[in-house]
């Protein structure tokens, strides 16, 4: 072997190397922030208390409410949705090879939530057959999407700009369905327009896991191929990549991860805009970087969450704190690619 | 000849029919509500006959909101239309360049932080907020190659519309716990206007309705660029400075009063053009007209729709107004994008 070929090998390893060890600590850091969810707030609680609460099947253990009731879910649910959007944003933003194609930019989180919305508050339904309407309807949106910015030639920029539009039209009927729930209140249109994890309750974790675990699994198994196809179809398919399957595979893999965590939390503003290029900047943009935007994206979720329910006088839910960290980005994002033309 | 005859035909029938709309439209918005009023009240109401005491107490209670809805409507489809001018672009409306939020914004800072609370002072700062975000929104989009184009200035204005808006939802929120008061700076709703209320925008709409008047054979003029304007003997600049002021202004204090309001100033001088074409003398009146009738009846609609309670006319036009603006937007070439 020639010089070359082996300091190509050794800067090949040395990157998985590097992605490797972010990961590592974007996973620690996720779940150190997970204990901190869990240990503070009004009472603080030491970690034996809460394992023991935990494991306490009776509930008459010390703080029982607080923390199998309360912090629990936020907890596990927070991270869990986070994972998923960031983990669906990173693959739409990756397919689509703009940043400002996540599912939350484009309108399809907003579909999910419409469905959630009507099966919950009109329909009185709960569990897995909402999360089962929300899946259908983000993917009957992402269809209508598709097709309706394909006339004459498929153009980012038409899908975004219809997906702008169309998020004012689902908002707009999200806003219909609640006034007429009479669930005419600041939290609950807060949770379905911008995201929260207020009340939200343990029975929802159990299946959203499952969802999360799969899917993510499977996208991670598919990355691979994702990789090839940055190459150009032609090549794909000359080194055995199917790319329209892959595609296809991806983004219904995508839609099921955010139109789950959406049933569940409402659809939490920018974190799957947000969570893929942050990855990209920690490792250096090279890999997918479908496991760190998946931790991303928790770490932003439970932060946001911490941070809005104890840094200012008022609780505020966590889609409105990443609503605002979202737009400057946005506004950022939007400079740096006209500057560039 | 016979093709401006055509023509000349054309434009009084969409003339009429924009009347009708908006006559059918006052009429339902009097009569039509969680109380319906008989048409024998409604002309008591205008001392014409008389009528059951009660019922002619709605319908004046309605009035106002009526007339509000008709000045409302007309200055935003104006403020639309001058913006699309402008920025020659189709898809320029002060709610897609985030306009709207913008002034929105600041009459809710002032609100929270400065403790104002007369309308005049809610105009001021809707017209400081409504320029400020023009200004940053087009500037933002004109940065880089090939000018302000359609998706630049949507995507800017889509961007700086999101940020205003969280920035509106956090300072509601510790003051706000009161759904209709939070709802009303995100979505307008043109059910609280009383006549005082009118009266205190009457100044600032007539000044952007007088500009609109004159400038209007200028646009005609502008559209054909600025060499070409210039070498007519006009001050394209000074042009587009009131232009950009009236249309500012026009949307600024409606929004004041009214919340932000979205997708009337796309709607409708999309659609006139298409009957007209871009003749501004004949654009601006009839938007105007448009505009009011559109309103008036999306307000109308957003009571249907959220009987016995209402929907606000903010959430309604844009039930209305995202399918336009999404078809619009396919209209569009791609090289365009």
């Amino acid at each position: 072997m020639t010089d070359q070929v082996l300091s190509v090998k050794a800067g090949y390893k040395k990157r998985n190397l590097h992605y490797a060890l972010i990961c590592m600590v974007l996973a620690l850091l996720t779940l150190s922030l997970m204990c901190f969810e869990l240990i503070y707030g009004k009472t603080v609680y030491t970690p034996a208390q809460i394992i023991n609460a935990i494991k306490d099947t009776t509930g008459k253990a010390e703080g029982y409410f607080t923390i199998v009731t309360l912090r629990l879910p936020r907890t596990i649910i927070g991270a869990l949705a986070g994972i998923a959007f960031g983990m669906a944003g990173n693959t739409f933003q990756k397919l689509l090879r703009n940043p400002l194609a996540s599912p939350d930019i484009i309108g399809v989180t907003s579909g999910a939530s419409v469905a959630a919305v009507f099966g919950i508050l009109i329909l009185g339904l709960s569990g897995s057959i909402v999360s089962i309407m929300a899946v259908v309807s983000g993917i009957i949106v992402a269809c209508v999407l598709f097709f309706l910015s394909k006339g004459r030639g498929f153009s980012n920029g038409r899908l975004i700009l219809i997906g702008i539009g169309a998020q004012a039209f689902l908002n707009g009927l999200i806003s219909w369905m609640l006034l007429k729930a009479s669930e005419y209140d600041v939290p609950t249109a807060l949770r379905w327009l911008s995201g929260s994890l207020n009340g939200v309750k343990i029975e929802g974790a159990g299946l959203l896991a499952v969802v999360v675990i799969c899917c993510s699994v499977c996208i991670l198994l598919l990355t691979r191929h994702l990789q090839v196809l940055r190459l150009g179809d032609d090549f794909a398919v000359t080194l055995g990549a199917a790319p329209n399957m892959v595609r296809i595979a991806l983004i219904l893999l995508a839609l099921l991860l955010t139109a789950f965590a959406t049933s569940i939390s409402g659809p939490i503003a920018s974190v799957a805009f947000l969570s893929g290029p942050i990855a990209d900047r920690l490792t250096g943009g090279g890999k997918d970087n479908m496991l760190s935007s998946a931790f991303v994206g928790s770490i932003l979720v439970l932060a946001a969450d911490i941070a809005g329910q104890y840094a200012f006088s008022v609780r505020y839910p966590v889609g409105v704190i990443t609503g605002i960290l979202g737009a400057p980005y946005l506004l950022y994002l939007l400079l740096r690619m006209n500057k560039k033309g | 000849m016979k093709q401006k005859t055509l023509f000349t035909g054309k434009i009084l029938i969409l003339f009429t029919a924009l009347i009708c709309l908006l006559a059918i439209s006052m009429f339902l918005s009097v009569t039509f509500g969680a109380k319906h009023v008989d048409l024998r009240s409604v002309l008591a109401a205008f001392k014409i006959g008389s009528g059951d005491p009660y019922e002619v107490s709605v319908v004046s209670a309605r009035v106002p909101r009526t007339a509000f809805g008709i000045i409302a409507g007309a200055a935003l489809a104006l403020s639309g239309a001058l913006m699309q001018a402008l920025t020659r672009n189709p898809i320029a409306d002060p709610s897609i360049l985030g306009v709207n939020t913008g002034a929105s914004f600041f009459v809710v800072c002032g609100i929270s932080f400065l403790h104002i609370s007369t309308n005049s002072q809610y105009i001021w700062l809707a017209f400081i907020g409504a320029s400020l975000t023009a200004v940053c929104v087009y500037g933002l989009a004109s940065i880089g190659g090939g000018g302000a184009t359609a998706i630049k200035l949507a995507l800017a204005g889509a961007a700086a519309s999101t940020a205003l808006q969280s920035l509106v939802n956090t300072v509601m929120l510790p003051n706000n716990q009161v759904m209709d008061s939070f709802r009303f700076w995100q979505t307008g709703n043109i059910g609280g206007a009383t006549w005082s209320d009118i009266i205190s925008l009457a100044p600032f709409l007539i000044i952007g309705f007088i500009c609109c008047i004159f400038l209007a054979p200028s646009l005609n003029a502008l559209a054909l660029g600025d060499d070409v304007a210039t070498g007519l003997g006009l001050n394209v600049k000074l042009i587009r400075l009131v232009s950009a002021f009236a249309g500012v202004l026009l949307c600024a204090s409606t929004t004041a009063l009214a919340g932000p309001i979205g997708f009337i100033g796309l709607m409708i001088p999309h659609f006139v053009r298409l009957i007209t074409g871009p003749d501004m003398r004949l654009v601006l009146p009839l938007s105007a007209l448009g505009g009011a009738g559109l309103l008036v009846f999306a307000d109308v609609l957003g009571r249907v729709l959220g009987s016995p309670s209402e929907l606000e006319v903010g959430i309604v036009t844009a039930l209305l107004g995202a399918p336009v603006f999404v078809f619009i937007v396919r209209k569009v070439k791609v090289s365009a994008l």
